[in-house]
């Protein structure tokens, strides 16, 4: 098994940190897993985005132009990386804030309602979590006990008592991805 | 096995040289690699260790650090990236003159110049065909992973310390701001001064004692006919590390018809590129060079009459493609090709150029 | 007659040169200051046992071959660069003793962000600073030390202020640094002097034993080559025009800046 993916949004709505989780719970069951961020200038412009690759072999190029799977989470983001979902891909996104959606029909497409789901919660830094959730529920690649290992080791102690907070809002993401057909 | 962790490349090497028993880490901050100095900082090895990081006010500084700890015998790490290990030169030829050990890394940057931030390798030559002035090596480590940041630091000393020789791992952006799995080697002590005394007593400078003579640390003399002697010298020592210090990796070769030559980041991206090519059909194979000098000058000289082209992968303009042509002595077709000045080529483009190689083009 | 022999026992010997000196022929100068100031240095060490736990640096300049004449661990470092040798030897090494040795050249022009960072640090390391107005090793070259008018092969016609920059008092300027304890600015051309300065040698030494940062010694002292003279006249040359430039004495004791320097540097 090898998942690669791409997930782009703006910066400040946890899409490096969700990278790092998912790579995280990767490392829990001893897979290989590699985690590349967009940095420099690009990360001053708002647009953050990065490639997580997780697999049961040794990982080659860390930098992608094609994924199994696009996590989008902005309209500049659907713009740039419809596109580069391979065929027979799956693409995430969250409709809050996209005015163009997507219009590939060789491709799984689904919605998360995660800016929504989360200010419904009551907290929308739990944003990624939903999402992360919804791909999760799509592609069990990880299992959620590992991503609760994960999230244990990729956050300070002092923040895991959120960890409770953090597994609700997976588990609201994994009961609420919607599949869009385009006729 | 080791504790399993997720980490950027530069945290890794800077968490391998707390591992590995290191004394102290000078260093100047510097875009892609300041995270080895913060993250040292944050980690306070003076508490865990005992190991000594400091701040230099400038790479001339710094490099003079690792300068005086190493000719005390002591276990001394740098790291910077390209404009600053520019500046580091001087220091590093005094290093080499002068046969102490120390490991620097170099996070490489686009340049010239001021250049970019982003991921290059445009600095090969620097780190194996000299870099600052006169005759000398450094054995040049290029790492493809963050484990292999992680353990090129040991690595690194061990050959520092056989040689009496700087070692450089030259790593690059990508390497450095990416995170992988990694998994960290057991603390090792740091030596003692009395370990020090017994290992290093007939060089390095920690105060004579009655029994011995003085030990100097120079790189000076001005006695022309000794100053060969000791290039002859070095020139031995070269000669040694070249018939015994060469690390590489093939990685479906056996059957190639054709190869790809590439190191570090490079490498990663020509991996999958190889795939892609075998499904394909394309007998592609890649040839890693772990060490860039000494570079495996007769291991890739055994592909010639087994392979049709090579293609040399590169993130500089035709750098590594002259070792590369050296090693096969114009026997095989080599072609290059790059990105520069911070661009990343994608497996896809590697594809095409190699494709573009086997059509003749 | 006496014989050389004779004059050699242990009994008619009223001076004997420290066995901190080799034997090696002094590549300095007939009447150069250099030779007296390693004298010094060597002297302090040996009278404090110092010998097995002491490493001197001495970069480029003419005291580059220091490690030829003193016989201790010695390091020798990039022009200017002596400063930040000096520290990854004192930070690995913080029980040793550890010094430097440089020129006017190396430690006021080449050297001065590694002389002011090394010294706002308070590394705990004694500077010895020779100061003879100009680049001796190199062949008479103008100094940042060098006086107004005062020529040299590259100021053929004197120093120009306006176009060539004044002459840098380095040492009144570091003692601004909270980082220094001990400053002080002695010569070696009389034995009075040589006793002021091997007392301030002794005084540098004290200074790092007890850990108070930086103890730094200026000597003023002649280039009777490149100032084209004799040693006599040299000496006479540095009284007369270096000694009202850069006055003889303490700049900073005990950490206090001495009042008389404190209304010089003010003006």
């Amino acid at each position: 098994m090898t998942e690669e993916i791409i997930i782009a949004g703006f910066g400040g709505q946890g899409v490096l940190s969700m990278g790092k989780i998912l790579a995280y719970s990767g490392i829990m069951q001893n897979q290989e897993v590699s985690w590349m961020p967009s940095y420099g200038p690009e990360m001053r412009g708002g647009t953050a985005n990065v490639t997580v690759i997780v697999s049961d072999d040794r990982i080659s190029s860390p930098v992608l132009n094609f994924y199994d799977t696009a996590i989008i989470l902005n309209q500049q983001s659907m713009d740039k990386f419809e596109k580069t979902v391979k065929p027979g891909g799956l693409l995430l996104y969250d409709p809050n804030g996209i005015i163009h959606h997507p219009q590939r029909k060789d491709i799984k497409i689904f919605k998360i309602e995660a800016a929504k789901l989360s200010a419904e919660m009551g907290n929308t830094k739990i944003f990624n979590m939903v999402v992360l959730g919804a791909y999760l529920k799509l592609k069990p690649i990880v299992k959620l006990e590992n991503v609760i290992r994960g999230l244990k080791k990729s956050i300070p102690e002092r923040y895991h008592k959120l960890i409770p907070m953090n597994e609700s809002a997976l588990t609201k993401g994994m009961e609420n991805p919607v599949e869009v057909f385009l006729n | 096995m080791g504790e399993l962790k997720l980490m950027k490349g530069n945290e890794a090497i800077a968490e391998a040289a707390i591992r590995a028993g290191v004394d102290a880490y000078f260093g100047y901050p510097i875009t892609p690699q300041s995270e080895v100095i913060e993250y040292l900082m944050a980690e306070q090895p003076e508490e865990r260790t005992g190991m000594v990081v400091l701040q230099a006010e400038s790479e001339l500084a710094a490099i003079n650090m690792v300068y005086g700890a190493a000719a005390a015998g002591k276990k001394v790490f740098t790291s910077s990236s390209s404009p600053g290990i520019s500046l580091y030169q001087e220091g590093i030829s005094y290093i080499a003159g002068a046969e102490l050990p120390c490991v620097i890394a170099n996070v490489v940057r686009g340049g010239p110049g001021l250049g970019t931030i982003q991921p290059s390798q445009a600095d090969y030559f620097q780190s194996t065909k000299g870099g600052g002035h006169g005759d000398y090596k450094l054995y040049v480590l290029a790492p493809a992973s963050v484990q292999e940041m992680a353990d090129f630091i040991q690595l690194g000393f061990d050959i520092a310390y056989k040689y009496r020789n700087p070692v450089m791992i030259q790593s690059d952006g990508m390497i450095g701001q990416m995170m992988e799995k990694v998994e960290l080697a057991d603390q090792r002590p740091r030596w003692t001064d009395e370990e020090i005394k017994q290992m290093h007593d007939s060089w390095a400078a920690f105060g004579k004692g009655d029994h011995r003579e003085r030990n100097i640390i120079t790189s000076l003399d001005l006695d022309s006919a000794k100053q060969e002697k000791h290039n002859h010298h070095l020139q031995a020592k070269y000669r040694r590390m070249e018939e015994e210090e060469v690390l590489f990796e093939e990685i479906n070769c056996e059957d190639a018809e054709y190869l790809i030559v590439a190191y570090g980041s490079s490498a990663r991206i020509s991996m999958k590129s190889i795939d892609l090519a075998r499904a394909k059909g394309i007998k592609a194979g890649l040839f890693r060079p772990i060490t860039l000098y000494p570079f495996p000058m007769k291991q890739l000289n055994a592909y010639v009459g087994k392979v049709k082209g090579i293609l040399s992968v590169e993130m500089s303009a035709g750098q590594l493609i002259e070792d590369i042509k050296l090693a096969v002595e114009c026997n095989v077709p080599v072609k290059h090709f790059g990105r520069y000045g911070g661009m990343i080529h994608s497996p896809e483009e590697v594809l095409t150029a190699l494709e573009n190689l086997i059509k003749g083009e | 007659m006496m014989d050389i022999k004779d004059i050699v026992k242990e009994e008619n010997l009223v001076y004997t040169k420290t066995k901190l000196m080799t034997d090696n022929i002094l590549s300095y100068c007939p009447g150069c200051g250099h030779g007296t100031a390693h004298r010094i240095v060597m002297e302090v060490i040996d009278e404090l046992g110092l010998q097995s736990q002491t490493v001197g640096i001495a970069p480029v300049g003419c005291s580059v071959l220091a490690y030829d004449f003193m016989n201790i661990d010695m390091i020798q470092a990039a022009h200017g660069r002596a400063p930040a040798v000096a520290t990854g030897v004192k930070r690995t090494m913080p029980d040793k003793y550890v010094f430097t040795y440089q020129g006017d050249g190396d430690l006021a022009a080449i050297g001065t962000a590694e002389t002011i960072h090394v010294c706002n640090r308070g590394e705990n390391i004694t500077m010895i600073f020779i100061n003879n107005g100009i680049y001796g090793m190199t062949g008479g070259q103008m100094a940042p030390t060098t006086l107004e008018g005062m020529k040299t092969s590259t100021s053929p016609y004197g120093r120009d202020l306006k176009s060539m920059g004044n002459p840098l008092k380095i040492t009144e300027l570091i003692a601004q640094l909270p980082g220094t304890y001990y400053v002080t600015r002695q010569a070696v051309h009389t034995p009075a002097a040589v006793r002021k300065t091997k007392k301030a040698v002794f005084k540098a030494f004290e200074v790092q034993k007890e850990k108070k940062g930086i103890s730094f010694i200026e000597i003023v002292s002649n280039c009777n080559s490149g100032w084209k003279m004799s040693p006599v006249k040299s000496n006479e040359w540095m009284v007369e025009h270096m000694f009202p430039f850069y006055p003889m004495g303490d700049i900073k004791v005990d950490g206090e800046l001495v009042k008389s320097n404190k209304a010089e540097v003010k003006s």
